[in-house]
């Protein structure tokens, strides 16, 4: 059956049902401390390449592409978000 | 930046933001797909698989000298944002030289640190020009 989905600011997201098929690791899983290298304000940008869109053109951005002037940088969860 | 594709971007601007601005958004509206840049700038949501609401001011060399991270249902203030990257161009011009306190804005008065001011706050800036009115 189909449930009508109530549309919120998070954007909607899905996954597998049921048990894990993953078999559970008899030691805690490790936090992986090497993803979180830390956004410290008075360290360098990570640079990054990305896609995007801007004003009727498919474009590639180059964050370094931007150094000698301000750049606010911005996330959000997802086009049509509300807020 | 978000988890959608340019394709998305395009179609949002088209149908709903060109409506809330003139000709459209006039910046990068930038792909991410899988969260890559997200995660390393801590922002990406593993469990949700989204970006949170993330802000990050860049100066000229690159460096990051602010950021904000709200979860999805409250949206951020342009104005403090705007204000926030006019006080680190202060900062920016003067080497250091003047330091902007709590409330700053453009026209307010700033503070210059050393040793004259130590202890000395008091007489410079009151707890009422923290706010705006």
């Amino acid at each position: 059956m189909t449930e009508e989905a109530e549309a919120g600011c998070a954007r909607p997201t899905g996954g597998p049902v049921g048990d894990s098929t993953e078999t559970q690791p008899t030691e805690p899983v490790p936090e992986k401390k090497e993803k979180n290298a830390m956004i410290m304000v008075g360290q360098k940008a990570p640079d990054f390449v990305a896609p995007g869109y801007q004003q009727g053109k498919f474009i590639n951005i180059r964050l370094s592409d931007f150094l000698g002037k301000w750049v606010v940088l911005c996330f959000y969860p997802g086009d049509f978000t509300f807020v | 930046m978000s988890i959608d594709s340019m394709f998305v971007h395009k179609m949002w601007d088209d149908d709903e933001l060109s409506k809330m601005v003139k000709n459209g958004v006039p910046f990068p509206m930038l792909s991410d797909a899988g969260g890559k840049v997200g995660s390393i700038y801590g922002v990406f949501d593993d469990n949700a698989g989204v970006e949170t609401r993330g802000r990050f001011l860049i100066d000229p060399d690159g460096v990051i000298q602010g950021y904000e991270v709200l979860t999805p249902p409250v949206g951020r203030n342009v104005e403090e944002t705007l204000r926030q990257i006019q006080a680190f161009q202060l900062v920016r011009e003067t080497k250091g030289g003047e330091a902007t306190p709590s409330g700053w804005r453009p026209g307010k008065k700033t503070l210059k640190p050393g040793i004259d001011l130590v202890g000395k706050v008091w007489k410079e800036w009151d707890t009422s020009m923290a706010f705006d009115k």
